[in-house]
């Protein structure tokens, strides 16, 4: 369910469209933002708002990647090995944190896409924030630095949404 | 012997001027104003002339920085007449492997991109316009967000801007991770709280687009330029570049260069300039092995003369060699580089990023994949070649053809089929010594 102050920012989100169907993905956004993943009930609530069903949220969130369908932990680590990152160490960063953070609940470390980051590759984000120029001792040190408070975590999908 | 462009070998900074000038506060509402921002738009408004405004855009020559490079003033004459609303929209979905030009524009510049945004609107008759920004860039967002809170505090979005009778909103909607929404039809059905899927064309976006309504897509880098084409000139801008290529581009160049960065250049010099002038040659003294001159879609080009010479200029470059400057990346190699490594990496992500419509690219970037890992895993196999091209075949008959023939609704289908005929055309012997064909054993 959504807070109160989240429900009335999702009516003013929704009011933003000519078709209230279009503010599907915002409502996700908003709604991972508050609970960390895309519940069933945040679906729900989000169809009522649009104006559509749960199955259509549903059917509509899973196409995107961003969208996580169960709890995924306190950061998000997203590690890319597209074909710059590929030639630069990308990969080894991705194997060595997966293999540190294997058993660790708050750390989920994911394979991503090309961030647009090449120009100071490897590059990874954590909770969506940029970290470039990095080794695996230097990224490992930075996701320690968010697990310790060290760094502040926008939240998982950045903070703010609409 | 190499040839020269006879132009200067640096960058010529228009919509990247001020980000690189004020790299500390270029995205402030303050710096941008005390730097000429806003000005074209008082201009504008005030002439209250929104056919002047097209005619400086059709004099420029503009066209498309998102990799279709479609003259946008012919876009625009395309509008159906008197159907309104109409819409204008901003694709900031850069996804495009190795493209991190639009990145810097919304996160340094983010106000140059919305005064762009309010002239456009204004030039096409637009009173509602969508900027779609990659889920992932989180940064870009803040700032285009926060600029445009400052935009609305000053009067220049909402009602009646400036005195002008001109009524205006921008609304910022967020894409979650799905580079298919890219293409501009894809975007469109995202937009509209659907799965990112291209539509059948035609109707093109202009005639039938958001809510079904006319709709104008525009690339970042494109509306972020329309201002300086005002301020300029339609026709001053044109003297940039060359032949139907004019004025400038955003090229991120990345790999084993010296000197990896976006940098704005003057269409026109060579490819050998650009790769050894602005980004510093090859790293650590290495030779260069092959390079992709327009993102991942499109035909390489490796270490030859008749490559390296090449003009950046978007006909040119299609008529002599058949591939693009597309995206505007440019992705450099160097000897070390198994060119098969690359083509599965590049081959993983069509078939990740597939939306699924079209079997030919649902099924056939999955077998690009998986036979792609094998061969730049130490398993090939002698005929896996060959089989590389009968399973591009279903995907874009007569593969080695640039630009490819496209048998799905969108591009996105026979791009890895663009790696596989580089293979083939510069790298058979190399991929077949690899699997086990020279040593005739079948493993």
């Amino acid at each position: 369910m959504f807070s109160d102050a989240n429900r009335r920012r999702a009516v003013e989100i929704v009011a933003q469209y000519p078709n209230p169907h279009s503010a599907i993905g915002p409502l996700a956004h908003l709604a991972q933002d508050q609970d960390g993943w895309l519940t069933l009930e945040a679906m729900e609530e989000i169809a009522e708002l649009c104006e559509t069903t749960p199955a259509d949220v549903q059917g509509v969130t899973s196409f995107y990647s961003m969208y996580k369908r169960r709890p995924c932990g306190k950061l998000v680590v997203s590690v890319c090995t597209n074909v710059t990152c590929l030639v630069v160490g990308g990969p080894e960063i991705l194997e060595h944190l997966e293999h540190h953070y294997a058993t660790d609940d708050d750390v989920w470390v994911e394979e991503v896409e090309c961030l647009a980051a090449c120009g100071l590759a490897p590059s990874m984000q954590v909770n969506y924030e940029f970290h470039e120029s990095l080794t695996p001792e230097s990224a490992e040190q930075i996701v320690d630095d968010y697990k310790a408070g060290r760094r502040t975590a926008r939240g998982v999908s950045g903070g703010r949404v609409a | 012997m190499s040839v020269a462009s006879g132009k200067p070998i640096e960058e010529t900074r228009i919509v990247s001027r001020r980000l690189r000038d004020y790299p500390d506060d270029s995205h402030t509402i303050e710096r941008f104003m005390a730097t000429g921002g806003y000005e074209v738009l008082r201009d504008v408004l005030k002439a209250g002339d929104p056919s002047a405004i097209h005619a400086h855009v059709k004099a420029s020559g503009l066209r498309g920085r998102g990799g279709a490079n479609f003259p946008s003033a012919v876009k625009w004459e395309s509008l159906p007449a008197d159907v309104y609303p109409r819409y204008l929209v901003i694709n900031a979905d850069e996804g495009e492997p190795s493209t991190f030009k639009d990145r810097l524009l919304l996160e340094r510049d983010p106000h140059q991109l919305i005064e762009g945004v309010i002239v456009e609107s204004y030039a096409i008759g637009s009173t509602l316009a969508f900027i779609y920004i990659r889920g992932e860039f989180a940064l870009g967002y803040d700032r285009v967000m926060t600029a445009l809170e400052e935009a609305r505090a000053k009067g220049f979005i909402g009602k009646n801007i400036l005195g002008s009778g001109f009524d205006l909103e921008i609304v910022v909607h967020r894409g979650a991770g799905a580079y298919i929404c890219g293409e501009e039809s894809a975007l469109i059905e995202s937009l509209e709280g659907k799965r990112g899927m291209p539509r059948i064309k035609p109707p093109l976006p202009i005639h039938v687009g958001v809510y079904s309504k006319p709709t104008v897509v525009n690339n970042v880098e494109t509306a972020s330029t329309i201002p300086h084409i005002i301020r300029m000139g339609g026709e001053e801008y044109a003297k940039m570049g060359l032949n139907r290529s004019t004025g400038t581009r955003l090229a991120a160049i990345s790999g084993h260069v010296n000197k990896p960065g976006v940098y704005e250049l003057e269409f026109g010099l060579t490819l050998r300039e650009i790769i050894y002038g602005i980004a510093g040659g090859i790293r650590d003294d290495r030779e260069l092995k092959f390079f992709l001159p327009g993102g991942a879609s499109f035909q390489w080009l490796i270490n030859t003369d008749e490559h390296l010479d090449q003009i950046y200029d978007i006909d040119d470059i299609t008529a002599k060699l058949g591939t693009t400057l597309g995206s505007g990346a440019i992705m450099v190699y160097d000897e070390t580089t198994d060119p098969l490594l690359v083509a599965w990496r590049l081959a993983k992500f069509y078939a990740h990023e597939s939306c699924g419509k079209c079997t030919p690219c649902r099924e056939g970037t999955d077998w690009l994949e998986k036979i792609l890992y094998r061969m730049s895993h130490g398993e090939g196999r002698p005929d896996d070649m060959d089989m590389l091209l009968d399973v591009s075949r279903g995907m874009s008959p007569d593969v080695m053809r640039a630009p490819f023939t496209q048998t799905t609704i969108c591009p996105l289908g026979p791009s890895p089929v663009s790696a596989v005929a580089s293979l083939q055309k510069y790298f058979r012997a190399e991929v077949e010594a690899a699997c086990g064909v020279a040593a005739g054993v079948a493993r």
